[in-house]
């Protein structure tokens, strides 16, 4: 992977997040989780400086940011798609649901589409298991999709829905 | 809540929120504000109320009238028909789906009838973000009793007599595990929640969260005080941003009324609570690893003894409860353990709370006594299967746990019944499966969750459910053969023995009661290469059946890929070559024109 300069804000930001830390070690899931909210991403440069001000081998930080699934290496998409992959909706055919947004994006799970619009995950249970099967676009929640609800939901998203919602 | 006359209580729970929960509040104030009602008429947005399926729930109180599936647009009415002509809209009560009565209050629906209610007690009854309404219900007056009125040792006692076993999974006797940590000495200990909650379908917990932070605060508290500790750890997901959200409010207004913090009520007892955030990683809910994950690094569990009592977090004596457990503290302090005792059976005492979900018709979040039987809870309480599909199993336990079957829904749910059936309790998801389900599919589900979730540390579980996974999908795809299916067996058997984690260790159960119970589905994937529930794509064809089918282009016109041609009126035809097998057409027909073969 090409290597990329950080900006002056993504520098800041690192430098500021583990300040307010103590640039304690122990806080390093926590400082993850606030970069990553800043940043919307965690990049192998953004690691770097992470393990330098928490004064931490490389290793250590990428092994947690690889550990735990709420990381994520690779920028989102506008519209980040996470389709419900929990046991209750699982039973009421989330899988179909998930193949027909493959289908459609023509992208896997954990990638992102070429023109960086929609970024497709599986998550486990969003606690809204009462609608199942529960496809989450950005904060939004749609319950009781079907396969042929995806057209629809996609379409919903490239009219701009997330911004006036 | 004295001043006003009438109460609207709106759930505010994820489910009902993602229906536009906080608009129907919203409209509600300005309706009642329009009608110049607000003076006598409060709206309070509540923790959920548990009946998820016909959310969003909107309850009135005094008369407990409930209505269900509201929309903001339904809000006008509501006011105008309750509040001004005072009678209950018709249009959105309950109807009883058994005789299609409307049901007025909450109390006469089967959902709620046999419910008892104590981890729960507050959910759906209070603003969760306001103290004095959890202080109105009794809040806090447990901790002021245990500090003032009772030593450490006779408030864990009390613990122990109650028989409060732990709701996280291993049904631990939790004034045992306080005692063991009070006993260890050491200047500095520590009270951890854990409310990692990592089952997916389940969502106790966060419910509890929630809908009633404070009592998760004030039982802390108590342990703090019990084990001699004066921090407290809540280990909460970072999923759960409404969980996280009300938590923060609850432990600021703790402080502020001194509930939390420097000589709590005067008593010179310190305590205080943080939130630590896990990141997604289902296996930093056994408890070592959550330690760990605590600490900063890879939520990786290590091997016990030393248990986190003797040696946990920072290596200081750590005592790790579950939410729920929690939950339960103050009210067994408050009304006493006999009360306790009284529900529930000999060896599991209290209530249990279950996320019931799947393909029943009301899935929902319930509590029940210790001992109802699966049919209670299936039938009564969840009403049934739906669409009248047959029952088929029932899955307890999350991934850890196994499917049960018709034989099993006589038994009453306890730790020991629910192991001996060849499941276990887990933290309490319940998902119900109708004939419709694959059982080997099932199994298979769980292993990949299993399989992505193992933290990778020791080989029989990294690379053993790697394989058995590997044998499901071969036997899903119609390649298996019956040698696979002794292997399935034998290699479960070997990572349940020598798996470092109770993740490994319990990883194989859903192969193994699917094996015992569903046998003869395996044998028909393998031997006459069908799925019998019709659930394995690479097994199954969609055809229309022509002299069924009416020709009402419902299928035509739903099939996502256009596989299907037909006029109307006329039979219809699926191109083989393009269905994706996503079964749409095959659940819009209305005429069973469409089959599987
Ligand atoms: C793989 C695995 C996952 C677990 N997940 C949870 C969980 O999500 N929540 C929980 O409270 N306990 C979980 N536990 C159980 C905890 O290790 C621990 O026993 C529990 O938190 C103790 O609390 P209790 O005695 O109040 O039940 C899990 C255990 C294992 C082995
Ligand atoms: S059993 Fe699995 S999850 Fe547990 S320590 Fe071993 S590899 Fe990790
Ligand atoms: S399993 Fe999908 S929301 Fe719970």
């Amino acid at each position: 992977m090409p290597k990329i300069k950080l900006s002056e804000y993504a520098t800041t930001t690192i430098k500021e997040v583990c300040a307010s830390f103590n640039h304690n070690e122990g806080e390093l899931i926590n400082v993850l989780h606030q970069v990553q909210h800043k940043l919307g991403y965690l990049p192998a440069e953004v690691q770097e400086l992470v393990a330098i001000e928490l004064n931490i081998p490389v290793a250590k930080v990428y092994g947690v940011v690889t550990f735990y699934s709420f990381f994520t290496m690779l920028p989102q998409g506008e519209n980040p798609i996470s389709v419900c992959m929990g046991t209750a909706c699982y039973v009421r055919g989330a899988e179909q649901v998930l193949d027909e947004f493959r289908r459609q994006l023509k992208i896997d799970v954990g990638e992102t589409s070429a023109d960086g619009k929609f970024s497709l995950n599986a998550l486990r249970c969003v606690g809204a298991c009462g609608l199942a099967p529960v496809v989450m676009v950005g904060d939004r929640v749609h319950g009781r999709v079907s396969p042929s609800d995806v057209k629809k939901i996609l379409a919903e998203c490239k009219d701009g829905c997330l911004t006036h919602n | 809540m004295a001043d006003y006359k009438m109460h609207i209580l709106v759930c505010g729970g994820t489910g009902c929120r993602a229906s536009q929960a906080e608009q129907i509040v919203k409209n509600f104030k300005q309706e009642l504000a329009q009608k110049s009602l607000d003076k006598e008429i409060k709206v309070v947005t509540t923790g959920c109320f548990g009946f998820c399926e016909k959310g969003p729930v909107v309850k009135i109180i005094p008369d407990n009238t409930f209505y269900t599936q509201v929309t903001p647009q339904d809000v006008t009415d509501i006011v105008e028909e309750h509040f001004i002509k005072g009678r209950p809209l018709k249009r959105l009560l309950y109807h009883n789906p058994k005789n299609e009565f409307s049901v007025t209050s909450a109390k006469n629906i089967d959902f709620y009838k046999k419910q008892v209610r104590i981890a729960l007690r507050n959910c759906g009854f209070i603003n969760p973000e306001n103290i004095e309404e959890y202080i109105a219900r009794d809040g806090y007056a447990a901790l002021g009793m245990a500090l003032t009125e009772m030593t450490p040792e006779q408030a864990i006692q009390l613990v122990k007599d109650s028989g409060l076993r732990g709701r996280g999974g291993g049904g631990f006797p939790t004034g045992l595990k306080w005692e063991i940590t009070r006993k260890v000495q050491n200047s500095q200990k520590y009270v951890v929640c854990n409310a990692d909650e990592g089952d997916p379908g389940a969502f106790m917990d966060r419910s509890i969260l929630e809908g009633d932070p404070h009592s998760i605060i004030e039982a802390m508290a108590i342990c703090g005080y019990c084990i001699g500790a004066s921090n407290g750890l809540v280990y909460i997901r970072a999923e759960y941003p409404l969980a996280i959200h009300r938590l923060k409010i609850a432990l600021n207004q703790a402080k502020e009324y001194g509930l939390l913090g420097k000589d709590i009520m005067g008593t010179g007892f310190n305590f205080d609570i943080e939130i630590r955030y896990g990141a997604g990683a289902f296996v930093c809910g056994e408890e070592t690893a959550l330690i760990h994950s605590m600490e900063g690094s890879r939520g990786e569990p290590t091997f016990k003894p030393p248990f986190p009592s003797v040696s946990g977090y920072q290596g200081k004596p750590t005592n790790v409860n579950n939410v729920e457990t929690f939950a339960n503290i103050p009210v067994i302090f408050n009304k006493g353990a006999e009360w306790f005792n009284k529900i529930g059976t000999e060896k599991s005492r209290g209530t249990k709370v279950f996320a019931l979900a799947g393909k029943v018709n009301n899935v929902g979040l319930i509590e029940v006594p210790m001992g109802t039987t699966l049919r209670e809870v299936i039938f009564d309480i969840g009403g049934g299967i739906r669409g009248g599909k047959r029952f088929k199993a029932v899955q307890t336990g999350g991934p850890s746990g196994g499917c049960l079957t018709e034989k099993h829904l006589d038994t009453p749910i306890d730790y020991d019944n629910l192991i001996l059936a060849g499941s276990m309790m887990g933290s309490g998801g319940m998902i119900v499966m109708d004939e419709d389900d694959c059982m080997v599919s099932i199994a298979k589900f769980y292993l990949e969750f299993t399989l992505d979730e193992s933290c990778g540390k020791c080989t029989p579980c990294r690379i053993g459910n790697k394989r058995l996974f590997e044998l499901l999908e071969k036997i899903t795809q119609g390649k298996g053969t019956m040698q696979d299916l002794d292997r399935l067996r034998m290699l479960s058997n070997v990572i349940k023995d020598t798996s470092l984690c109770g993740l490994g260790q319990t990883s194989p159960n859903p192969v193994l009661s699917t094996l015992d119970n569903f046998y003869h589905e395996y044998v028909a994937h393998v031997n006459s290469k069908t799925c019998p529930a019709g659930q394995c794509k690479a097994l199954l064809k969609y055809e229309v059946d022509a002299e069924m089918c009416t020709g009402c282009t419902l299928c035509f016109r739903n099939c996502p890929v256009g596989a299907i041609t037909g006029e109307k009126k006329m039979p219809h035809y699926i191109n083989q070559s393009l269905c994706i097998k996503c079964g749409v057409c095959y659940d819009k027909c209305k005429f069973k024109a469409i089959s599987i073969v």
